[in-house]
Parts: C-alpha cells; sequence; structure tokens
C-alpha cells in the first residue's frame, strides 16, 4: 500500500531519539567553539533515558524497514546537533562497508569496532577509480602505500577501510577495500582538518607507509581482478545506495531545526503562516516559509523512498543518487533562507541557525557531491555509460 | 508504515491508463488543441474505463469499489501523461460526483450520483474559480445570501470546465455561516452561462463563465444539506488532483526530451552527451520524482480521512512550480523545435502555466 504513517513502535523510538537529541543540543555550541575535543559517547544528563535502540523490539509488519527506520533515526538525531551522529560509535562508513561487502568471518572479526572510511587522497575524490594508494602482496601480507585525506571519523575510529589499488593497469578493477586497525605499524594519523561546519566530528588524514596487514584483511577476499570489468569496485560503491539516503537524513534533521527556530520566530513577529491559501494573499515570509518548508518535505520524501526500496531488496541506485542531490540541495536553500526570514540575528553565534547553515553544507559534498548525484542520474535516464557520459 | 507500494488494483488502474493515454489521449492531443474542441468519440471511450463509477457504490448504480484518493490521483498522473487536457475534461465530472458521494446528504447522493453511472458520459461541473485578480479560493466574492427558505446566490465563476454541457453546477459561494457549496441546475433562472472562454492553455477543455443574478436555491440544494459540507476540505482533494495531472504532464516533458536530446547532435556529439543537458534532465527527473512523492503522501491522508490542508497545499505548490520549470525547459531542450507547433513542447508549455493556477480543475 501507499502510506506515509510512522508506526507506534517507530514513534516509541523516535520519540527517545528526539529526548537525546534535545540534551545533546544544550552542548551543540560548545563542541561547535571547542573543535578538537571529542564529544563523550554519552552525555551525563542522558544517561538515564532509555536507550533508543534497545526500543526497536520485536518488528512487525507494521513496522518500518531498518533502511527507513535508519533514515528517520538520522534525522532524529542531527535536529538535536550534528555530534550525537558522532557519538553513536559503530556507525563509521567503513561499518556500512564492512556490513555491505565483508565475508561471514570479516563481519565476526571487526563488527564490534568503529570503523572509518578512507577513500579520498589528495589528488582524487569524486572519481574513486583515480585511487593512488597501492596494495601489493607479500606472502600472507598485503603491503599498504599511500596517503588519505578527509577521513571522517579517522581519529576516534577503531580502524579503517581504506581503497587501494592492487593493479594500476585494471583501473577501477583493481581497486579494492582493505581493512586496517588502530595501532597497526606504518599507519599514521598525520592530522585533524578544520572546518566550515559539523566540527564535533573529526576528520583526519592518514598516511599508509609500508603499512603490512594479513592477507585476510582483504574485504570480500576475492583477490583477482577480473578481466572487462569493474570487479569488485562496483559492490564497494554499492555501499553508497545505503549511506547516501541516511546521509541525506542528517542534513534534513539540520534543516528541520532550522526551520522550527524559524517558525517561531516568525510567529514572534506577528508572521501569521496559513496553509491552503492562494500565494498572493499570504506576506511574502510566509510564503518564503512555506516554500522551504515544502521543499524540506519533498527531499524528506525522496530519502525515505530510496531507503524504502533498500528495504525492499529493490535496487535503489538512482534513487539514492535522487534523494542525495534534492536533499543536499534543499538543505542549503532551507537553511540560508531561514538565515533570510530572521535577519540579522540568523547570523548570530548567540543562536545555533549560523551553525546549521554551517553544518548542513557538507552534505552536499560529502558521500558524492550533487554534481556526481547528477551525473548517475543522467547516465540512467540516457542509458549512457560512464564513457559517453562523464 | 512507510510504504510505496500500489496495491495491485492500483498497479492495474495505472498500466491501463498508462496505454489509454499513450494509444488513444496523445496522439489526439495536438488535434484537439489546435481546433480548440475535445472529441466526444474520445470522452465515450474515457467514460468506458469506469473512471467516475467505479468508486461509487452499488447501492447509488456504481461499481462500489473502494473510496480511494491515492488510485485516483495514481490515475490523473497517467491521464495527463497522455494529454492534461483530455483528462481533465474525461474526468472533469468527478467534481461534481465525488463532493456528493463524500459530502453529500443522503438525498443529493440519491438523485445526483446515478447520474454517473450510466453508459454515456454525464457532464456536471464545479464553479469555483472567479475572475478577480490574486483570486483566493477561501474566499470567492459570489454570495449565498440566506433567505427564510434556502439562499439567493449572486456571483460571477469563470474557468467552469466542461460548464458548456454540464447538467448541474456546484457553486463555491460565501454563506454568513461560512464557505459553501451549492447545486444549480443548469436551467436555473438568474443562471447565465457563457460561449466557451479563450485560454492560454488546456484550449480543447470547454470553459465557461457562469453569471449568478439571484439564483434562488433550496436547503436540501446546498451539498451535504443541514450538515454544511467542508468546502475547504474539498478543494484538498481538487488540490491533490491537480498536483497529480501536472506531475504527468512533467513526466511527458522528459520523456519527449530524453530521445530528442539523444539524437539530436551539435558540436559531433548528440546534446544529450553535455552535462548542461544531461544534468538538466536529471534534475526534471529529482522534480517528477518529488512530485509524485508530495502527491501519494497528501492523497493517502485524503484515503485515511485525515486533514490533509497541508499536504495538500504542499503537492499543488510544488508540482505547479515544478512542472512550470520543466515544461520551460522542455522548450529549451528542444531549442527552435520547441517553438514550434510541430512538437507538443510548447502546448505542454502553455498548459503547466495555466494548470499552475487554475483552483478546481480536478478531482482524487
Amino acid at each position: 500500500m501507499i502510506d506515509f504513517q510512522v508506526s507506534a513502535n517507530d514513534q516509541r523510538v523516535l520519540e527517545a531519539i528526539r529526548k537525546e537529541a534535545e540534551i545533546a543540543r544544550a552542548y551543540a555550541r560548545y563542541y561547535d567553539e571547542n573543535e578538537h575535543e571529542f564529544p563523550p559517547e554519552e552525555l551525563e544528563e542522558a544517561k538515564d533515558c532509555p536507550k533508543p535502540l534497545t526500543l526497536l523490539g520485536e518488528r512487525s509488519a507494521e513496522d518500518a524497514g531498518m533502511a527507513v527506520l535508519t533514515t528517520l533515526i538520522s534525522r532524529g538525531m542531527t535536529w538535536g546537533d550534528y555530534s550525537v551522529q558522532v557519538r553513536r560509535p559503530k556507525g563509521g562508513l567503513g561499518n556500512s562497508a564492512l556490513q555491505a561487502a565483508g565475508s561471514a568471518e570479516q563481519k565476526q572479526q571487526w563488527g564490534h569496532l568503529t570503523l572509518a572510511m578512507a577513500i579520498t587522497e589528495p589528488g582524487c575524490g569524486s572519481d574513486p577509480s583515480q585511487v593512488q594508494m597501492t596494495a601489493v602482496r607479500d606472502g600472507d601480507h598485503w603491503v599498504l602505500n599511500g596517503e588519505k585525506i578527509f577521513v571522517t571519523a579517522g581519529c576516534r575510529c577503531d580502524g579503517v577501510v581504506v581503497w587501494a589499488t592492487i593493479d594500476k593497469a585494471a583501473g577501477r578493477a583493481g581497486i579494492k577495500s582493505f581493512v586496517v586497525e588502530k595501532g597497526t605499524p606504518g599507519f599514521t594519523v598525520t592530522h585533524k582538518e578544520k572546518k566550515l561546519g559539523i566540527r564535533a566530528d573529526d576528520t583526519a588524514a592518514m598516511v599508509f607507509e609500508d603499512c603490512r596487514i594479513p592477507r585476510e584483511n582483504l574485504l570480500g577476499g576475492e583477490e583477482t581482478v577480473p578481466k572487462g570489468s569493474s570487479g569488485g569496485f562496483r559492490s564497494v560503491m554499492k555501499t553508497f545506495n545505503m549511506t547516501r539516503p541516511n546521509v541525506s537524513a542528517r542534513g534534513l534533521g539540520i534543516a528541520e531545526a532550522a526551520l522550527d527556530f524559524t517558525r517561531d520566530a516568525l510567529r514572534q513577529a506577528g508572521v501569521e503562516i496559513e496553509y491552503g491559501r492562494a500565494s498572493s494573499g499570504q506576506s511574502a515570509a510566509a510564503e518564503k516559509f512555506i516554500r522551504l518548508e515544502m521543499l524540506w518535505e519533498a527531499a524528506t520524501l525522496s530519502v525515505l523512498r530510496a531507503a524504502w526500496l533498500a528495504d525492499q531488496g529493490e535496487s535503489n541506485n538512482t534513487e539514492a543518487s535522487v534523494c542525495k542531490a534534492k536533499a543536499g540541495a534543499a538543505v542549503r536553500e532551507i537553511t540560508q533562507g531561514c538565515i533570510e526570514l530572521v535577519g540579522p540575528m540568523g547570523a548570530s553565534r548567540q543562536h545555533l541557525l549560523e551553525k546549521w547553515f554551517r553544518d548542513c553544507r557538507i552534505t552536499d559534498i560529502y558521500e558524492g557531491t550533487g554534481e556526481i548525484q547528477h551525473l548517475i542520474i543522467a547516465r540512467t535516464l540516457l542509458g549512457y555509460t560512464r564513457n559517453e557520459l562523464k | 508504515m512507510i510504504a510505496f507500494a500500489p496495491t495491485e488494483e492500483q498497479a492495474v488502474a495505472r498500466d491501463t491508463m498508462r496505454r489509454f493515454a499513450s494509444d488513444v489521449l496523445f496522439p489526439k492531443a495536438r488535434e484537439c488543441d489546435e481546433a480548440a474542441a475535445v472529441s466526444n468519440s474520445l470522452l465515450a471511450q474515457a467514460w468506458e474505463l469506469g473512471l467516475i463509477a467505479t468508486q461509487i457504490p452499488e447501492a447509488y448504480g456504481g461499481f462500489g469499489a473502494a473510496r480511494s484518493p491515492t488510485t485516483n490521483a495514481i490515475v490523473l498522473e497517467e491521464l495527463a501523461y497522455g494529454d492534461a487536457t483530455l483528462a481533465i475534461a474525461a474526468t472533469a465530472p468527478s467534481l461534481f460526483a465525488y463532493a456528493v458521494l463524500d459530502q453529500g446528504s443522503e438525498e443529493q447522493k440519491q438523485t445526483y450520483l446515478p447520474l454517473f453511472c450510466g453508459d454515456t458520459y454525464h457532464a456536471a461541473a464545479l464553479a469555483a474559480v472567479e475572475p478577480s485578480p490574486c483570486f483566493d479560493a477561501l474566499k470567492p466574492a459570489t454570495r449565498a445570501r440566506r433567505k427564510e427558505r434556502g439562499f439567493v446566490l449572486s456571483g460571477t465563476k469563470c474557468f467552469v470546465a466542461m460548464g458548456d454541457r454540464a447538467s448541474h453546477f456546484l457553486v463555491v459561494a460565501r454563506a454568513d455561516d461560512g464557505l459553501g457549496a451549492f447545486i444549480v441546475g443548469r436551467d436555473a433562472p438568474g443562471l447565465k452561462i457563457s460561449e466557451p472562454e479563450k485560454n492560454l492553455g488546456l484550449r480543447a477543455l470547454p470553459t465557461v463563465t457562469l453569471q449568478l443574478e439571484g439564483v434562488e436555491v433550496s436547503d436540501g440544494d446546498r451539498l451535504g444539506g443541514s450538515q454544511r459540507a467542508d468546502v475547504g476540505r474539498f478543494l484538498n482533494h481538487t488540490r491533490v488532483a491537480a498536483a497529480a495531472i501536472m506531475t504527468g504532464l512533467s513526466r511527458a516533458v522528459l520523456d519527449y526530451c530524453i530521445p530528442y536530446a539523444k539524437e539530436r547532435v551539435a558540436f559531433d556529439e548528440p546534446i544529450a552527451r553535455k552535462q548542461s543537458i544531461a544534468f538538466r534532465l536529471a534534475d526534471m527527473h529529482i522534480e517528477i520524482e518529488c512530485s509524485r512523492w508530495l502527491v501519494w503522501k497528501a492523497a493517502s491522508q485524503l484515503d485515511g480521512g485525515l486533514d490533509a490542508t497541508k499536504a495538500a497545499h504542499f503537492a499543488r505548490a510544488y508540482a505547479a512550480e515544478k512542472s512550470m520549470w520543466i515544461a520551460d525547459n522542455g522548450v529549451q531542450v528542444l531549442g527552435g523545435h520547441g517553438f514550434i507547433r510541430e512538437h507538443p513542447a510548447e502546448m505542454w508549455y502553455r498548459n503547466a502555466r495555466t494548470l499552475g493556477v487554475l483552483e478546481g480543475i480536478a478531482c482524487v
């Protein structure tokens, strides 16, 4: 059926998330101003709160699938503060990759760790097929050499899933991902980036110098380079079909906070917002606000659509890009517009609105920029290969 | 539960309407637009699909399927994919029929619903829009003044679809106790029906202007009778319907642009291989998807009997903005050909601009 109601069961989970988020919001400014402090896994005030995930309980046919619920939870967390997301252990992108591409033994071995994902290099970002980092087999080991940047959670993680090529001539087919635990000789986290927003999230640069890891650390275990295909690259890229709806939802949680703040501000200023009326009869401020809300709703539904497809076990490659492109652009417009509506106070650090404006900006960049998403969507629509549309 | 899965019946209805839209409506769209007339044989063919009778209970002569605005929204998107104008003409009587079905008194249901369950197209119309600048459907100037018994209606209505042949009109007017909808027969004294209007878009749709000068109606002619109908709720149904139609129109534009862009060569390669074109097509796709999900959300609230005012507002406003943008870019992707009436792009451009500002043009 076609339905948009959240089940009572899921509602309970989301209410618990909201409680935690409200507590976290009180610390939002602190971790924004003190960029190099790690937020604790749990805030003192949240100790007695019911743990949202323990409320999941028995899932019934009435409840949302896990992909849908995950996006709702992410949205609920970042409504409080982006740092809530950061606090959650085992929530790294590397964990998603492990779940998507790892063998049963590998999931067993590293499932309890927080794993970051290291893809981007100083010379390659949006096109990961250009990865320069190498992995060379030496007996029962792989030897890794190279440099990675923009690794989310790179400092506080227990290990990273790192992308490297085992055969440069093979292009994308030669790219494999490897699990490297912290403390492995030759693996150094060099520095933590200073950023525009999401400052509670540590973004690291790392270097691998003759870093030796066991042969079994190749994610998925497929050591051969298939001829004429992209090999394991495609399966690793599939990780994004799950994570793109989720990071889109993070941005939308931030944008939702901005909309809630702005709605209150407008009410205080005496601006009345009425739905169902002709736009020509509304004040400019009311009309603009409704437009931003509408944009939020559109983006949110596209996220739910992509997540729902994943829950059905259906391909959501294009839909994941649709929601990422839509939400990434929407949250920028929404937070920019909210500041415009609120006026000078919107630009003041007395309030969190300016922080939300900075925080959500990343969601149109990481896990594939809006432009990359457009490329993916356009190729599908046109039936073009990556060579036909670059 | 959040779900995007049409039921089996909805999927069947969608596929049937998609075929009808592509095989019957689209091939006739340009001809009807040029002639500024809808063909009766086409209306008859559409009527045979049971578009309106399906959801009317058997007691009133219908097929008795469950009332579902969501199903109707899916159907309207498909029909409008073939041609928005013909989709509106074919389903326009539902504006009257669904209003009576959802909020009419028992007597009104017994009197009027059987009209829509016969073998031939039966026209009845909604008179909501008025010829005033910045018109707001919730603030009509048309008045319904209380008399000792019944009401006296006075005012002007325009854009009354299928008004040239409607047996009855449902007239939205302001009464002392709030908005009301009143059933007025075609021959009512004091009612003047104009010649068909000439409009920017939806040219094949016969629309008329109504002059109501002291038209008397009984208490029983007010929709809902003593249980006064909620006009705002009814308008939500019409807004979701308009949004579904605009979504279908947008999809038609994109599906026309894609093969064109792949065939049209400039600077030694198809223009679809230029990012400026390819990304624009991607944006069209994104906005069509978003429009549809907003329609589905609002429609599912209507299915559930919830207050869908906000969702219907979003669905209509979003689809209006995006279908205009998409139709505009449809012309641009085709370049000079977009401006020539040999291609449908210019027709969609006019239709989108017209649809986006109308109220009460279709119902779910």
